[in-house]
């Protein structure tokens, strides 16, 4: 009795000694029960009445001896019962006012004789159950809870068993049969049933076998090995004897191991399974475990089971996958340039759309049949096309699917589990005091750490945080949101809060009067909207208006001196917005919806502070921003230059490295470039340099030196402050990003001669070649543009040509990616003009020339137009120029006279007038009717395509062929024009050419009249 | 505010300045005279007829308090509302006078974080012996948890609720010695 007596019985005093019971209603109800229960124990279990206990319960009684009458033996002041046990003694022994009982039976008949003093009797009784009797009922109910806890326990162990059941069965053959047929490719020739017959709980063995837990036979046949029979049960999956010839019956005799599913056995049995498998892994994407949830509805068998075997195989699953895809876009995207990310996108568009087009097919099927689960399904993957569509080209890796690498089902939970669990029971029975209770110990948990964050997720803790978001509670949705803010920083958790619906309903509390309720959600929602549809979510629910009007709360922040106790909260629920509105900026639509909701103006504002904590949320949305066109504006219009330039200046590196970022950003305008000089912004950015610990900070001021060196006048401020030597010295040791941003601020930096000296002298072209040998595309557009700038100095080209630098550009002209050829093709030209014995360097690289002459075949305009300029260059040399015309180069290059590219039409009239030094080529031109189109080049608004088209036709002139075309297409209105011009080169070139059209003309003449 | 204006000049004068007094000497100044004025004329405003009877204590009794803090304050606990009269009536006359209004009221509107710490202190401290033993947050938590039908003993989960608040009170170091269970005081 003793839980109910020591927690609900009102005793008089607490803690230990003579207690008694207090004389309420309650105690006695208690008294009463026990009563009855006592009294009527002899008639109930007679047998166990007569147990004798080995303590007599002993207290001091108010019961008259003489009361005892038959089968008790009274004498005087003592009592003691016929009935003895063992050893003789009486079970009942009254000696007043001390009476003994040793057993149930003999204590009915007490209360019996009691009559009205039973109540009495059974208070005293309870009242003096002394301290040694308690102990033994505590070790009673502690054995009992022991014995509870055992079998707890190995009800867990024996969950844990994996087992198999058909669905799962099911699933792994569909899966597999998807990937078997003939070919290499495959993971299997075939897998087939034994039996068509597949019986309503899903098993396709005979019932007979069935009781022994088998579900079906399967007939494997993989590349390497002979057909394998194979059973799988719910223990696993096992070789059995095969089919006999004979009848086609199945010796269903256990022959090998058992294995925990089929495609365990597979990768052990044959070792192409195995490899193309992890390739098909790859490619199969995320549709079979996603399938999986859908079958459940069909399972009747082994349910519990099911559901840690599902979650542990589609982890697996998850994570190759994952593993796949983020090697995928690595190799794509090893570097953060936003161009590069664009391709990967692709790609992963592709992925996508595959895998829709799979959900949908999969939705005509079984139309008949459309669980909620699979609507929800498509429903999904029409967000994802759409999320594809408004993704951000500035989104990061982090965005990527996590795994979801769910809890070990096998691995020891640790003790913080089982408490969560508790309170989570709590937070879903207790009224207000208790849910605030539990919700402050929860937050006492260390909720950074993984196993307490998926804790509270896996015992449905989730759930109940958001459902408390919906309460008019106060103080529970503020308990609510500190835990969720804290466990968002988990992506999976992030990933379930969205599931769950959260995000609608924090975005409604920011509508709510309480600021601290305002920050919280801000900052969760911040948490939260790290992925793409979390943000979009967002969006949809008008969360990004009210984000910005949060900014708003800052309006007085101007002056902290005077901000007051509400300023102070105003300027935190700013900040808070802020850093939401980070988060969110990271897709293109969101910061579309930003500007829409009039937060530039706003953000503007709150850069005025001087508060560090909020100048970094704000530089970073701006600097998120800062990658449209609008924003680029915008922040001109705003003035918000002049206040990044001033925060570079912090000590806070977040801050320098967001407004580096941001100004990294903005700087492609040239306007922008200045504001940032005038502001004096170029003299911290050159100092940071000096810093390279940091290496995040450090690729954004290198970035933002890149754009600012745009401009010359910036390069000249960069060389004043020695910056240009720093960069030198950031060439070696240093991340690509860094890298990428050091060598194109080079590259600028290079268009100028004393730059180039600068370069030259801290040995910089040695790293700038030795980068020549990279990846990453990026970074080989810069370098080769460096390498480019330094080759126009004849004393650097020595140094190039010596570490083997033209080589390794001319071998870039092979790269894949039409940017890094064109680049490599631009830095050709200024290394063949300055080399020494060019010709002949130019033919020692084997295949070299063919290789130049077929990119002409290219369809990108800047290929085509930087492989010109380096033909024009190789045609110098009258022996390179005969090996050109041999690949055909007139052809090529009369193809592409009909354009209207300026750049590739003067590059293009260069080259044909370079090539017609050679042989029969000025009659082949005409041959292949580039005269024609060269002739409306002369139309352009570009001089230098005017001189260059103009000596082309000098050059292509001396054929009387050519020059009849010339003149059919009105050449020489348009050459006359030319004459009058102010270019030197032109009026020669365009003279020379009337000249001879005029000679052809007297020649004609002459002929016809003699 | 409308309401009794000029009910009783004479009285309102009198707690307002000995309230003043009080308030001072108890370092809280924190309530404006007008702030104590109109508290005093709610009070009458909610007192309404019952003090136009002669010959008994002018103030609010056990059961009209306890509707005041249901109906403004929205409290539905019958242990909590009964401590928090408790808590108001200084005096333990079961009724709570103009002065124990603005006294209470004003720990509640402006008192500073330790004034409020004390009075939840002396509302949960059921016996008044400076102790909030586990026996007192059981009472107080009693109700608090929704019955589960396959809970083998409902009151566990109290126990186990009572155990984390206490810990977590003796954890905030705030009136540690106050706050101590009386049987860990015993063991020490």
């Amino acid at each position: 009795m003793g839980v109910a007596l020591t927690r609900s019985a009102q005793w008089t005093a607490a803690g230990h000694g003579a207690k008694t019971l207090e004389v309420t209603p309650l105690n006695e109800a208690i008294v009463k029960e026990i009563i009855m229960f006592v009294e009527s124990f002899i008639y109930k279990y007679p047998q166990e009445a007569n147990y004798v206990f080995v303590e007599p319960l002993e207290w001091k009684t108010n019961l008259d001896p003489s009361a005892f009458g038959s089968g008790y033996a009274v004498s005087g002041t003592t009592v003691k019962s016929e009935e003895v046990d063992k050893n003789g003694e009486p079970l009942l022994y009254l000696s007043v006012p001390q009476i003994k009982i040793r057993s149930f039976g003999q204590l009915s008949r007490m209360l019996y004789i009691a009559k009205n003093m039973k109540l009495k009797e059974a208070q005293a009784c309870i009242e003096d159950d002394d301290s040694e009797s308690e102990i033994k009922m505590k070790i009673a109910l502690q054995l009992k809870q022991l014995d509870l806890h055992l079998l707890n326990h190995s009800l867990k162990h024996i969950s844990l068993e994996i087992r198999l059941n058909p669905g799962t069965v099911k699933n792994d053959i569909e899966l597999l049969k998807q990937f078997s047929g003939k070919g290499k490719q495959t993971v299997l020739e075939s897998i087939e049933y034994t039996s068509d017959y597949e019986f309503s709980n899903g098993c396709r063995a005979p019932p007979w076998r069935q009781i022994k837990g088998e579900i079906c036979y399967v007939l494997v046949k993989p590349h390497d090995a002979e057909t394998l029979c194979v059973t799988c049960s719910k223990e696993g999956v096992f070789l059995n004897g095969g089919k006999t010839d004979d009848e086609g019956q199945i010796n269903y005799e256990r022959k090998g191991e058992i294995y925990k599913d089929l495609v365990t056995l597979l990768k052990e049995k044959s070792a192409i399974f195995s490899e193309n498998m992890s390739k098909q892994e790859i490619k199969f994407s995320e549709q079979p475990q996603k399938d999986q949830p859908n079958e459940a509805p069909k399972e009747e068998v082994a349910i519990t089971h099911k559901a840690s075997v599902t979650s542990r195989k589609s982890t697996q699953e998850k994570n190759r996958i994952n593993l796949g895809r983020s090697q995928l876009t690595k190799r794509l995207e090893p570097s953060l340039n936003w161009r590069t990310s664009v391709s990967s996108k692709e790609s992963r568009n592709t992925l996508r759309d595959t895998q829709v087009e799979k959900h949908g097919g999969k939705l005509e099927k079984s139309r008949s049949s459309v669980s909620p689960g699979r609507a929800q399904l498509i429903r999904k993957s029409v967000e994802k096309i759409e999320e594809i569509i408004s993704d951000s080209s500035s989104e990061s890796e982090e965005d990527e699917e996590q795994p979801d690498h769910r809890q070990e089902a096998n691995a020891d939970l640790p003790s913080e589990y089982w408490q969560i669990q508790k309170l989570v029971k709590y937070l879903k029975g207790g009224n207000q005091t208790a849910t605030v209770i539990a919700l402050c110990s929860m937050k006492d948990f260390n909720l950074a750490q993984e196993t307490c964050q998926l804790a509270i997720r896996d015992v449905g803790g989730l759930e109940v945080l958001i459902n408390l978001l919906e309460t008019d509670e106060v103080k529970c949705k503020i308990g609510s949101l500190k835990i969720l803010k804290e466990i968002s920083h988990n992506p999976q958790i992030r990933r379930n809060i969205v599931d769950l619906g959260g995000l609608p309903v924090m975005v409604n509390i920011l509508d709510s009067p309480h600021k601290s309720l305002k920050c919280l959600a801000a900052e969760t929602i911040a948490n939260v909207a790290k992925f793409r549809r979390a943000r979009r979510v967002v969006r949809r629910h008008g969360g990004i208006t009210k984000l910005v009007a949060l900014l708003d709360c800052g309006k007085h922040s101007g002056e902290p001196a005077q901000s007051s106790l509400y300023e102070t909260r105003d300027v935190e629920v700013a900040r808070c917005g802020a850093l939401a509105l980070w988060s969110c900026s990271k897709s293109y639509a969101n910061k579309e919806a930003i500007r829409k909701a009039g937060g530039i103006p706003l953000l503007a504002r709150l850069l005025k502070t001087s508060h560090e904590n909020m100048l970094i949320p704000v530089v970073g949305t701006l600097q998120e921003c800062a990658s449209e066109e609008n924003y680029r504006a915008a922040i001109k219009a705003e003035r918000i230059i002049e206040n990044l330039v001033k925060n570079l200046n912090s000590e806070n590196e977040q801050l320098q490295e967001h407004c580096a970022m941001a100004i990294y950003q903005c700087a492609e305008d040239e306007e922008t470039r200045d504001l940032v000089r005038l502001h004096g912004g170029l003299k911290p950015l050159a100092s940071l340099l000096n810093n390279t610990d940091n290496k995040e900070r450090l690729a954004a001021v290198t970035g933002a030196i890149w754009k600012c060196s745009i401009s010359k006048e910036n390069v000249t401020k960069f060389r004043e402050y020695k910056a240009i030597e720093t960069l030198v010295g950031l060439l070696t040791d240093q991340p690509e990003e860094v890298l990428v941003n050091v060598v194109g601020a080079l590259g600028e930096c290079c268009q100028e001669h004393e730059n180039r000296v600068i370069i030259r002298r801290c040995g910089g072209i040695q790293p700038l070649v030795n980068l020549l040998v990279g990846i990453n595309q990026a970074l080989l557009v810069n370098v080769t543009k460096a390498v480019g700038a330094c080759a126009v100095e004849p004393e650097s080209m020595m140094i190039i040509d010596r570490l083997d630098g033209v080589r390794l550009l001319w071998s870039l002209l092979k790269n894949p990616h039409p940017d890094v050829k064109a680049s490599a093709a631009w830095a050709l030209c200024p290394c063949i003009q300055n080399a020494k014995d060019a010709g002949e360097m130019v033919r020692s690289f084997v295949g070299g020339l063919e290789l130049v002459v077929n990119l002409l075949k290219s369809d990108n305009k800047e290929v085509l137009a930087s492989v010109c300029a380096v033909i024009t260059n190789i045609a110098k040399d009258q022996e390179n120029l005969a090996v050109i015309t041999d690949h055909g180069v007139v052809p090529l290059l009369s193809k592409l006279a009909n354009t209207n590219n300026d750049k590739l039409r003067r590059h293009l009239a260069e080259t044909i007038s370079r090539c017609c030094m050679w042989g029969r080529n000025r009659v082949a031109f005409g041959e292949h009717k580039a005269v024609a189109p060269l002739v409306r080049y002369l139309k352009s608004n570009d001089t230098n395509v005017h001189r260059a088209t103009a000596q082309a036709l000098y050059q292509l002139s001396e054929d009387a062929d050519n020059c009849v075309t010339m003149h059919e297409n009105g050449a020489v209105k348009l050459l006359l024009d030319m004459v009058g011009s102010p270019d030197e080169e032109l009026q020669e070139a365009a003279a020379g050419c009337i000249s001879n059209i005029r000679r052809l003309a007297l020649a004609i003449e002459k002929a016809r009249y003699s | 505010m409308d309401g009794h204006p000029s009910t009783h000049p004479s009285m309102d004068t009198w707690v307002t300045s000995t309230f003043c007094e009080y308030s001072c000497y108890e370092h809280w100044c924190t309530v404006s005279k007008f702030e104590v004025k109109c508290l005093i004329n709610l009070f009458y405003n909610l007192v309404g007829e019952v003090t136009e009877r002669q010959g008994m204590i002018i103030g609010l009794d056990r059961n009209a308090f306890r509707n005041i803090l249901h109906m403004t304050f929205g409290m539905t606990d019958d242990m909590i509302m009964d401590r928090v009269f408790r808590g108001f009536d200084k005096d333990n006359d079961g009724c709570i006078s103009v002065t124990e209004w603005v006294y209470g009221l004003s720990v509640f509107l402006r008192g500073t974080l330790e004034e409020k710490m004390k009075y939840c202190f002396e509302v949960f401290d059921l016996n008044g012996d400076s102790f909030i033993s586990k026996e007192e947050m059981f009472h107080m938590l009693k109700n608090s948890l929704l019955k589960q039908p396959s809970e083998e003993d409902p009151d566990e989960g109290i126990k186990d609720l009572v155990e984390i608040t206490l810990k977590k009170m003796s954890q905030s170091e705030f009136e540690a010695q106050v706050f101590k269970d009386p049987n860990e005081f015993n063991e020490v």
